[in-house]
């Protein structure tokens, strides 16, 4: 059972950062991962006062606020127009309403954890992390950091043109996923997450350069470029077992989930 | 900690621990429609409306309801009525435990999506696990239940 | 019929639905101690040296029990009729701890902060020996799961505490080896259904409370109030007499509540200290110490002639009953009695088992009780046969299936098929699903593959000769009636269902019916809601209370007119005789005025047979060919439950059992890890069906009338999880031809069988 002592409702992101220094000190996001644990927290620190719950847009970006609702994120229309509809699909599989009503994207993307959906969407855009200390990094850098004491304040995509797909393979609709795949033209680049492999969303590094230039590609080159990134990811990707799925399992769906993904995003040409 | 909300439209005080959670405070406050079916999030039974937003009151900090609107079945008693009885002309009332979490979410969908597809339904409402019913009964009563407020609308009109 | 086979609301509905506190854990009282146990996290451990004295100086702390406090008579927690045919293998807490979870320590204080933290406080010193944690091996292993010399085994039922075995039996009807040898077409495969969770909504609980008169008063969510009294006398090792049991409303049961999981605790807590206690399951424990379907594999072997007639059937099930024995013989015996009989052509059949005790979660009873295992067993086991003759697996059930008055082989609780209307259910299910057109598969061509499965089933109406219904039934002065029930509506609707068939009998309003339930020390005697027997067996109890009743109201009503008995009536309301009437409310008044008639019955019921319902469930299901996730799109049920008494109560049990059904046959799994720790031990690690996993759920009725039962009624409640786990396997057969012999077939099992497939090719 989770246990607090002292909870303070902080005034500022200076004053979260000064308390998050004690080690038993604890941010808290939407607390549906964070109550399962057994946790001793000495001070919970609560953002929920600052104003960080709102996703605004630029011309250049969208500033989602570390407090904002997995909801929210959902049922933003901009962002549904900008991900190809990517991001509510990433979001709606994930236990239910009342449930994304409380989880807050600051919580998930902070936790880093393996079965995050919603790392894998993110990672599938250009999206960067400011960081009360750390400044604004890439996601993906972010990612693979060990978790420190710092504070993650705002969760930022630019508006590079992005040609998106997401989709994840479950047992039952709102369980966990087996596997979550996104693909994604990021400007010229593709790139392609898989995550719960059952391990943390990776981009799979395209070494060989298969994908290269596909926006520009002849829906027949498209076709064998496809084919042959999936197979590539699937030797590629480390996969693990766990109690929802095999390794090997895991290696066949990435095969198919690539392929799929990018399937998808081939068919949106015409909106290149 | 001293915190105070509005409960049900009443402004309440109360002494909570910093790790008390909502349902816990709302319980002991009499508000007994408010269950627990699990402590992980996943069975919607401890759904109340914050803010006017359904939320599980298992993974709120009573502390953080400090100057919010909390409703639960207990404030909506004639809603609940009314469309409770659409519920139990199916008989997918069944064993009752999961009803008020159920249909304070029912509310919530309402207000978000007035007039919802079968799917949307599904989809609305997939945190509300149920293991008497199937589902089908409950879904059969929403519909029914959206006729006859079309109904009653037209009636008005 | 004015209430019997209509679609009655439910008599506590409102309160349901408008969220009342109506529950056990809304009721308890306000200086209620927190019990919680402690419990072990090995398999298979003796505890060397328990130390509590830091555990028993919190503040706030009333008491901490070990295995050093309690009585050491053995006993069952199973909710049957006694003497049970459970071992009795159990002490309220024991020195020899059998499986992750189980109780090492009850600890009870004023707040739960006070507990959790004596809990910690408890310092054991374990000496940990290999635990069995497989059924293969389990029978005749050098652990032995229950060494005590005073384990005991009340019925002979085959067990053996030192081979590990729960039950063993074999049973056999003409000359199987001979006839298999005879037969064109043959089947010999071993299947696996494995433990599920009821999962019901509300988790375990109970609280306690000491009377004025020294007794102790339990409040449970149970479903057997009179098993629990006789366990907890036997428990506590004190007179029966001592104690009362109360059921409030209930969140659910599926019989997970006919094991009386959680009640020794509490109440041991309040008769040791006096003081008011309550304790509610996470449901942590309620996924890893509580009592889940049993596990079994079953191997089938089939003969069927070159027409396509079943004529032998050999099944042998090896059940997993856990750490202790709780219904164990007896799920085992539906697992073929239930699965056998639906052959009617059978010239020899053999039935044998053996139930052998693991080093985990005990089992228990749950809906379908070992006939849902059989049934995926023996259905898979003709589907295949079916398949082998190129034959619909609808066409070789038309051929074989119990019709009425024809034989139920192996099925020793009705010697031929009484009321059976399967051959109406399958024309209704066929039409409804347009089986025709859609048989086997159709490609959609996207990937997707549909097909089409179908499965018989049959359950029983109570356990023959041993269940008991009982209605207590008196007129009040007001011209209303008490119904007093001792059956325990979970949520089911039996207590408005009795209610119906007692304002039928009467010919008076629902409304002017108080149903009362249950409360040992009132009620009359019942066995609880188990084994399909409510609406059947206290139905016909209400019946036969009500005319009872009639003939007092009639005797006193006749007295009042200056008749004879014999020339009056009664139409619900008056008494009449000739020219002149006396109303029931006048009767009612003189009932409580210089009267020595009581206007009171009670009548107990028992059936001598157990008459099956019988079902056809067909299932299509869509298939994704590459990741072989499968949706069930449309399941159609038709059942023969008799007549329904309530057609929307029996619609929606129908419905929730399929939907429970769907998860058994696709994701639900009781997984346990090497050391044998539960790894689904949450909503979130055991994945119940959510409503976007069900697709359409079609229900209709075909009735046939059992005259044993009320209005012809048979049951409903347990018969309806038994088809989909054989149909869903049949139509992803159907669909893209892998054979699915081990539930649950997650998209897993269906991607890989399919590329075993396509390498074979």
């Amino acid at each position: 059972m989770l246990k607090i002592r002292n909870y303070i409702k902080v005034k500022s992101v200076a004053e979260a950062y000064e308390l998050n220094q004690k080690k038993t000190a604890c941010v808290l996001g939407g607390m549906v991962w964070l109550k399962m644990g057994n946790r001793n927290v000495s001070t919970a620190i609560d953002l929920s006062g600052l104003g960080l719950d709102t996703i605004s847009e630029t011309e250049e970006e969208f500033v989602i606020g570390c407090m904002t609702s997995l909801r929210d994120l959902e049922v933003n229309p901009a962002l549904d127009a900008f991900s190809h509809g990517a991001v509510r699909e990433s979001l709606r599989h994930i236990v239910g309403v009342q449930f994304r009503n409380c989880a807050t994207v600051g919580g998930s993307i902070y936790g880093r954890y393996g079965f995050s959906d919603v790392l894998t969407m993110f990672l599938a855009m250009d999206t960067w992390v400011e960081l009360y200390q750390g400044g604004i990094i890439p996601l993906a850098e972010f990612a693979s950091m060990k978790k420190d004491r710092d504070i993650l304040v705002n969760i930022i995509v630019k508006k590079t043109p992005v040609f998106c797909s997401y989709i994840s393979q479950r047992n039952s609709e709102t369980d966990f996923p087996v596997l979550t795949c996104a693909a994604s033209l990021i400007g010229e680049d593709a790139v392609t997450v898989i995550g719960a492999r059952p391990g943390r969303a990776m981009i799979v590094e395209d070494t060989r350069g298969i994908m290269k230039g596909f926006k520009k590609m002849t829906k027949k080159q498209r076709e064998a470029a496809i084919r042959s990134f999936a197979e590539y990811a699937a030797q590629k990707v480390p996969v693990g077992g766990n109690m929802r799925a095999s390794a090997e399992y895991r290696k066949l769906l990435v095969k198919v989930l690539t392929r799929r993904a990018w399937e998808a995003v081939g068919g949106m040409k015409n909106e290149y | 900690m001293n915190i105070s909300f509005w409960l049900n439209g009443v402004c309440v005080s109360g002494e909570a621990e910093p790790d008390t959670l909502l349902l816990d405070f709302l319980r002991q406050k009499g508000c007994y429609s408010v269950k627990r079916g699990c402590e992980t999030a996943n069975c919607g039974l401890c759904t109340v409306l914050m803010d006017g937003k359904p939320v599980l009151s298992c993974s709120v900090l009573a502390v953080r309801a400090e100057g919010h609107k909390i409703i639960t079945l207990e404030g909506m008693q004639k809603e609940a009525e009314e469309f409770g009885s659409f519920l139990a002309d199916e008989g997918a009332e069944q064993c009752g435990f999961c009803n008020p979490g159920f249909i304070m979410n029912v509310f919530a969908m309402l207000k978000e999506i007035p007039d919802p597809t079968e799917e949307e339904i599904r989809e609305y409402l997939s945190g509300n696990l149920c293991r008497c019913s199937g589902f089908v009964g409950q879904t059969r009563s929403i519909l029914k239940f959206l006729q006859y407020k079309k109904a009653q609308k037209e009636g008005e009109e | 019929m004015k209430y019997v086979n209509q679609p009655v609301r439910k008599s506590d509905a409102m309160s349901l639905v408008t969220g009342k506190p109506v529950y056990t854990d809304d009721l308890v009282p306000k200086d209620c101690l927190i019990v919680k146990i402690l419990r072990s996290p090995y398999a298979n451990a003796w505890i060397e040296d328990i130390r509590t004295g830091t555990a028993a100086q919190v503040s706030g702390i009333a008491c901490v029990f070990t295995y050093k406090d309690v009585p050491q008579k053995r006993f069952t927690l199973a909710g049957q009729t006694y003497p049970e045919m459970s071992p009795y293998d159990r002490l309220i807490l024991d020195r020899h701890v059998r499986f992750v979870g189980d109780a090492v320590a009850i600890v009870a204080g004023e707040t739960e902060a006070a507990v959790d933290k004596a809990l910690k406080r408890i310092k054991v010193k374990y000496r940990v020996e290999e635990p069995v944690l497989d059924i293969h091996t389990a029978m005749d292993h050098k652990t032995l799961v229950h060494p005590e010399g005073n384990w005991e085994s009340k019925v002979p039922v085959g067990a053996d505490n030192k081979r590990n075995l729960c039950a063993s039996y074999t049973e056999e009807s003409g000359n199987v080896e001979e006839l298999l040898a005879q037969c064109k077409y043959t089947v010999d495969q071993v299947y696996h259904t494995k433990a599920n969770q009821q999962a019901m909504m509300e988790t375990f609980r109970s609280y306690c409370y000491m009377d004025h008169f020294g007794r102790l008063n339990v409040v449970s969510s149970t479903q057997i109030p009179f098993h629990v009294r006789r366990i907890l006398g036997t428990a506590l090792d004190i007179p029966s007499s001592k104690i009362r049991v109360i059921k409030p409303r209930i969140g659910g049961g599926f019989g997970a509540k006919q094991t009386a999981v959680s009640d020794v605790y509490p109440a041991f807590v309040t008769w040791k200290t006096g003081r008011p206690c309550k304790l509610v399951y996470s449901r942590y424990e309620s996924q890893i110490c509580s009592s889940p379907r049993h596990e079994m594999e079953i191997r089938v072997r089939a003969g069927a002639d070159e027409n396509g007639i079943v004529r032998v059937l050999d099944v042998y099930s090896l059940s997993n009953t856990g750490a202790y024995g709780e219904h164990g013989p007896t799920t085992v015996s539906l697992s073929g009695h239930k699965s056998i009989a639906l052959y009617r052509h059978l010239e020899a059949y053999r039935f044998a088992y053996d139930v052998v005790y693991t080093n985990m979660q005990a089992a228990g009873a749950y809906r379908g009780y070992g006939a849902t295992q059989g049934i995926f067993a023996v259905e898979s086991a003709v589907n295949e046969l079916a398949a082998q003759m190129h034959m619909d697996p609808v066409k070789i059930r038309e051929l074989n299936m119990p019709l009425e008055g024809g034989p139920l082989p192996g099925y020793p609780d009705s010697p031929y098929a009484t009321s059976c209307a399967m051959d109406q259910c399958m024309v209704r299910a066929k039409e409804m699903m347009d089986w025709d057109a859609k048989y086997p598969c159709r490609d959609m061509g996207n990937g997707k593959v549909r097909g089409v499965g179908v499965a018989m089933a049959m359950q029983g109406s109570s356990i023959a000769g041993v269940d008991v219904g009982g209605a207590d039934l008196k007129l009040n002065e007001d011209g209303s009636y008490t119904l007093g029930l001792g059956c325990t509506d979970m949520g089911t609707g039996c207590d408005t269902i009795m209610a119906q068939i007692a304002a039928e009998c009467l010919e008076t309003s629902m409304e002017n019916i108080v149903v009362f339930g249950v409360d040992t020390d009132i009620s009359p005697y019942d066995s609880g809601s188990y084994a399909s027997a409510t609406t059947y067996t206290t139905g016909v109890a209400v019946m036969h209370a009500c005319e009872a009743l009639r003939e007092k109201i009639c005797a006193l009503g006749a007295a009042m007119l200056d008749a004879e008995k014999a020339q009056v009536d009664f139409d619900g309301e008056y008494v009449y005789s000739s020219d002149k009437k006396v109303s029931l409310r006048e009767i009612a008044v003189k009932g409580t005025c210089g009267n020595t008639q009581e206007l009171q019955v009670t009548r107990s019921h028992s059936s001598q047979i157990s008459p099956p319902p019988y079902m056809v469930g067909m299932a299509e299901v869509e298939i994704d060919k590459e990741t072989g996730s499968v949706k069930v799109l449309d399941y159609v049920a038709v059942a023969d439950c008799g007549t329904p008494i309530n057609p929307n109560l029996a619609r929606v049990q129908t419905e929730g059992g399929i939907a429970q059904g769907i998860g058994m046959a696709l994701y639900e799994d009781v997984q346990y890890s090497e050391k044998g720790a539960v790894r689904n031990n949450s909503f979130m690690q055991y994945k119940i069906p959510s409503r976007m996993d069900i697709g359409s759920i079609r229900v209709d009725f075909r009735s046939s009338y059992e005259e044993t039962g009320p209005f012809g009624a048979k049951s409903i409640g347990e018969l309806v999880i038994d088809t989909p786990s054989p149909a869903i396997a049949n139509a992803i057969y159907n669909a893209v031809g892998v054979r699915a012999r081990e539930l649950p077939i997650t998209p897993e099992k269906i991607a890989m069988g399919i590329l075993e497939q396509e390498e074979r090719e």
